[in-house]
């Protein structure tokens, strides 16, 4: 990005300019993620930075929101902080079920996008793999089709197989959200599987392994950054997830983004801006393991990290 | 298929053997919920048991018309307006309450005599008297507005409005804020003219109109200074003044009034329970409670004498009741005979008019 | 494993290539990639059947819903059955009138009459209350019966309310997605536009298409530099600023979409740093949210991503020497960026902004909480439908429409771009 010598003065203005636009735009992109972190400290139920969160004094904030974050919800949040209150907490505290319901559907989701999505690519990346484009489109089609008419459509087909009578709990959201997911799934796995070196399997073949050993000590060390990073994002679509939920989740069934939208709707107080801090927290995780995957599964391939 | 059935069954077996019994309530959130669950779902609990499940609707007679014609009905007990209870039990949608099972007044007046005139339906019974009402910040306007034209009145009291998101309600106080007396107000309303006569009054504020949906949303708007005025269930400002001292104040100026009923969908899969705890929530000392937390009139005329003091125990409810003679000067009872026709066709018109 | 012998005597039979166990060799070879086929179908197989079970027959039953309705032909069967016997433009005679009253009558007595006069005021507004209170009245209804549900209300002698009962005694129609278009159909059965306060669908597709290639534009405005800056700079730079790209785009949507609540409130961040500013005075704060100017600021954050990866891909690998060629040939940097580079990264270009596209004209959840009643798309008209009013018709009507209208998109970028070229992260 260095500027040549020959550039004309115009050029120089233009090149600091552009560096100030850049600028600019990183922080419209991530303004809005950092600025509600201090505000979920705040003392006062506002939005917005009191004169004393300015001048930094320790009195403008506090953890009340992470507070109201445990006790909301529970019988006697206001008793003495012992076995039975944290107990009270685990049982009725509404964030504490929604975020125990969010786990459990991202986990089967997950488990369930990620299992049915690596197999299809396996055989998606064969060339011997007739109507590939065809099928591909099917598949990576729940990531376009509007999620509105997806819900609509499950809502409907679930009503008519009854599926809340089968006992089954979460089956029709965790279902839903795999749908979700598999595109995912399916477009980090076959982007591993695209650098792939076949020679590999057939040394292993000729070297005198059966189809299965080939699989599981070639091919799968080989591909398992990609299928993982598949599975975090199958399991942040499912995490982040609200119009399903809205449609077609019974009222035990609701989750974070769920009790979000309720907050948001009702009262934004701090306490939505500590939820969102925490998931902020654990999207940068999330973001780390998939980048650290990403370079590692490069390394193995042998392409140059970019 | 074979396989999920097994599975499925194999699951319940291990998942629900636990299960205690329990009611599911739908209401409609917020405040209210707050001082039902208090008056109601913990007493219920300690005397029977039956753990009760709270689930919030903007309006919940919605919901259950799209559950059980979906054939999904897994909630037990929901809290309507009038109109809507009558109308979903025209429609089948709801199970019949006999009103002899309910309990009778401590005097013994037995509670088919004891309930306000009206509060019993075939498949309902009324728990309270609920207010729609206009509020304004005092910080904003130190005078007030003090008739229900001065909502419309943008020049007089400049700022966003709040109202919310459908025609019941709006229709009338357009009409009482357009000079139209109380009690012509529906006569009106059956001629397309009046209808016109409303929807006019709206245009005048339509572009300056913050709309909301779920109870909650108008004392929020109020408090974060979205709007400066806005329409709102009366005990949910009430609740907003009195327990977060917030700077509101009501107009007790062409409002309109009604019941709240509690109804049973058809298929709920908690009836027994759900019975029970209709049973519990209206007898007379159980409603007098909710207005411990909640300025709501009870639906039994036994429960009047009981009622005294907010939860915190300094502020006299009587002036905050929608149903004290001093704030009826100009109150409209809400016609459920108009609304249980007109209903989904007003409000059909007035989406069409506010996507315009 | 098919052994193939071509070196022996044995395997040259009348000159054929054969295998070793004697089978020609094309048809070996045929048979050996048939087996391939099936081994890589049976692999995709259960994710097929999966999806189509979750995902292409519940589609598929909202569509068929979309064309079927028989809230009025399955409860009303007597006077269905007149209907059929007769032919459109008939005037009803005294045995219609009766039919009519005997499936009133019976209609109140199932609790069926709301879902009748409902199914009819989809057509013909303001009917509903028609047939609820007839319902009530229908037990005191004597012959001769034209003239008592005449005198009932005279609207029953409306014969565009014979034509729609008509045209609703059967139980399939096309006439949700004439209502989805703002058409009607008028007595004679004519194709009319609807009443011109009732048209409100052409102008939320119209709004849903404009606000969506707005938010494009703005998407590719902004992503085009942030894109050329990653690819220009150091890998180990640029690395760095691609987390400013990828964490709102791992970020949960309600989050971003809150902070957007947080930042553009009345007495919200933005609002109150302009105040402080003097940029504005503290009575004429702006209106940023519930309205249309809420959906685009927070919709375009929201899919910058989108824009952001796909171009960064492209330009990448464009080597820098083209541009150097051209100023080296006399070209001025503006004309070496629009003839050299620009050409270059319209693949990333079309990619982007048709991901951008094709995702904002579905977008439900951020218009439905900052965008107020002028920033509804047409995804929160069908849920409107689909919780509210309960017209789940029309619903599935609009669905249809909008599905329809994603799927050529959706078909134009596997043309144009190929799925199996979409990347993430």
């Amino acid at each position: 990005m260095a500027l040549p010598i020959y550039a004309s003065p115009l050029e120089r203005v233009w090149h600091w300019t552009y560096k100030v636009i850049c600028t600019a735009i990183f922080i419209f992109l991530i303004a809005p993620i950092l600025i509600v972190i201090p505000l979920s400290f705040n003392a006062e139920p506002y939005f917005t930075f009191t004169e004393k969160m300015l001048s930094f004094d320790p009195e403008g904030y506090s953890l009340r929101w992470y507070d109201m974050l445990l006790t909301f919800g529970m019988q006697a949040p206001d008793g003495p902080r012992d076995w039975s209150w944290w107990r009270d907490v685990l049982a009725n505290a509404t964030w504490f079920d929604v975020a125990w319901n969010s786990i459990i559907i991202g986990f089967f989701s997950t488990i369930l996008a990620t299992g049915l999505g690596t197999l299809a690519a396996l055989g998606l990346s064969r060339s011997e793999m007739p109507w590939r484009r065809s099928i591909m489109a099917v598949l990576i089609s729940p990531m376009i089709v509007p999620i509105i008419i997806t819900a609509t459509g499950l809502f409907f087909f679930y009503s008519k197989i009854e599926i809340q009578k089968w006992g089954v709990p979460y089956l029709g959201i965790i279902m839903a959200h795999a749908t979700l997911g598999i595109p995912f799934v399916i477009i980090t796995v076959t982007a591993t599987l695209s650098g792939f070196d076949h020679s590999l399997s057939r040394a292993a073949a000729s070297l005198g392994a059966n189809p299965r050993t080939t699989f599981f000590k070639v091919i799968m060390p080989l591909i398992l950054p990609g299928v993982v990073s598949g599975a975090l994002f199958a399991f942040v679509t499912s995490f982040d997830e609200v119009v399903m939920v809205l449609f077609i989740a019974g009222h035990d069934e609701q989750t974070i983004p769920r009790q979000m939208w309720n907050g948001i709707r009702e009262q934004i107080s701090p306490a939505i801006l500590a939820v969102a801090t925490i998931l902020v927290v654990v999207s940068i995780a999330l973001l780390a393991t998939v980048e650290i995957l990403r370079r590692r599964s490069e390394k193995l391939r042998g392409v140059t990290a970019g | 298929m074979k396989k999920i059935l097994t599975l499925s069954t194999a699951l319940t077996a291990v998942g629900f053997a636990a299960a205690a019994q329990e009611v599911t309530v739908m209401s409609w959130g917020g405040a209210y919920t707050v001082s039902q669950v208090e008056a109601y779902h913990k007493p219920f609990t300690a005397e029977t048991g039956i753990k009760v499940v709270s689930v919030d609707a903007d309006n919940p007679a919605t919901p259950i018309k799209a559950m059980v014609e979906a054939g999904n009905v897994t909630i037990d007990v929901a809290d309507v307006e009038y109109a809507d209870a009558i109308r979903l039990c025209d429609e089948g949608l709801l199970e019949e309450i006999d009103p002899s099972i309910l309990p009778a007044a401590p005097d013994g007046t037995p509670a088919t005599e004891d309930f306000l005139p009206g509060a019993l339906t075939d498949c309902a019974v009324a728990s309270i008297v609920f207010s729609t009402v206009f509020a304004y910040d005092t910080t904003k306007f130190p005078e007030g507005p003090t008739t229900m034209a001065d909502f419309f009145d943008l020049e007089g009291f400049p700022g966003k409005r709040g109202m919310r998101k459908g025609a019941k309600a709006n229709l009338e106080m357009a009409l009482m804020a357009d000079g139209v007396p109380a009690d012509e107000v529906y006569a009106l309303l059956e001629t397309d003219e009046g209808v016109a006569q409303a929807f006019a009054m709206l245009d005048k504020i339509k572009a300056d109109t913050i709309w909301w949906e779920a109870g909650a949303q108008p004392p929020q708007l109020l408090a974060d200074g979205e709007v400066v005025m806005t329409t709102a269930y009366n005990g949910r400002i009430f609740a907003a003044q009195v327990a977060e001292a917030k700077p509101f104040e009501i107009v007790w100026d062409g409002q309109v009034y009604e019941y709240d009923l509690f109804v049973i969908p058809k298929g709920a899969p908690n009836m027994e329970a759900a019975l029970e705890f209709v049973k519990f929530s209206t007898d007379t000392q159980r409603l007098a409670d909710q207005a411990k937390w909640i300025s709501y009139g009870p639906g039994r005329k036994s429960s009047g004498a009981l009622v005294g003091l907010y939860q915190d125990g300094v502020t006299e409810m009587a002036p905050h009741m929608p149903t004290s003679a001093e704030n009826l000067t100009n109150a409209l009872a809400s016609s459920y005979e108009f609304w249980v026709d007109r209903d989904s066709e007003l409000n059909e018109r007035f989406n069409a008019w506010l996507a315009q | 494993m098919v052994a193939i012998e071509t070196s022996g005597g044995e395997g040259l039979r009348g000159g054929l290539l054969t295998t070793a166990d004697g089978k020609p060799l094309k048809q070996a070879l045929a048979h050996a990639q048939a087996r391939a086929r099936r081994k890589a179908l049976l692999l995709v197989v259960p994710l097929l059947a999966f999806i189509v079970i979750t995902f292409v027959v519940p589609i598929g039953q909202l569509l068929f819903r979309s064309i079927h309705n028989d809230g009025f032909s399955a409860n009303m069967p007597q006077i269905s059955a007149w209907f059929d016997e007769t032919k459109a433009g008939d005037a009803p005679d005294e045995a219609a009138y009766a039919a009519l009253v005997a499936d009133i009558a019976a209609a109140a007595e199932a609790r069926t009459i709301g879902v009748v006069g409902t199914r009819v005021n989809y057509e013909l507004s303001g009917t509903r209350s028609l047939f609820t209170s007839a319902g009530r009245n229908a037990e005191d209804l004597e012959p001769p019966y034209r003239e008592a549900l005449l005198d009932l209300n005279a609207k029953w002698g409306d014969p565009q309310l014979w034509g729609v009962m008509r045209s609703v005694s059967s139980a399939y129609s096309a006439n949700f997605y004439l209502a989805a278009l703002d058409l009607a159909r008028d007595e004679n059965g004519d194709i009319v536009r609807a009443p011109e306060d009732r048209r409100i669908y052409g102008m939320l597709f119209m709004r849903t298409l404009w606000l969506s290639a707005l938010i494009t534009g703005l998407c590719l405005i902004l992503a085009y530099p942030v894109a050329h800056l990653l690819a220009v700079l150091p890998l180990a730079k640029s690395n760095l600023l691609m987390i400013l790209v990828l964490l709102p785009f791992w970020t949960s949507l309600l989050v971003r979409t809150t902070s957007w609540m947080v930042m553009l409130q009345e007495q919200g961040v933005i609002n109150n740093t302009m105040v402080a500013l003097g940029l504005v005075g503290n009575e004429s704060r702006i209106q940023m949210m519930y309205n249309q100017a809420g959906t685009i600021i927070a919709m375009t954050h929201i899919l910058l991503p989108f824009m952001i990866l796909p171009l960064y891909s492209v330009m990448r690998p464009i080597n820098p020497s083209y541009v150097r060629a051209a100023r080296s040939l006399g070209a001025t940097s503006w004309t070496a960026f629009r003839r050299v580079y620009l050409p270059q990264t319209l693949p990333g270009i079309g990619a982007g902004a048709l991901l951008v596209f094709i995702l904002s004209v579905g977008y439900y959840i951020t218009p439905a909480l900052v965008g107020g009643a002028s920033g509804q798309l047409i995804s929160n008209l069908i849920a409107y439908h689909m919780q509210d009013s309960l017209n789940w018709s029309l619903a599935a009507a609009l669905a249809a429409l909008l599905l329809a209208g994603v799927l050529i998109l959706y078909w134009l970028y596997d043309r144009l771009i190929g799925i199996d070229n979409l990347k993430l992260g």
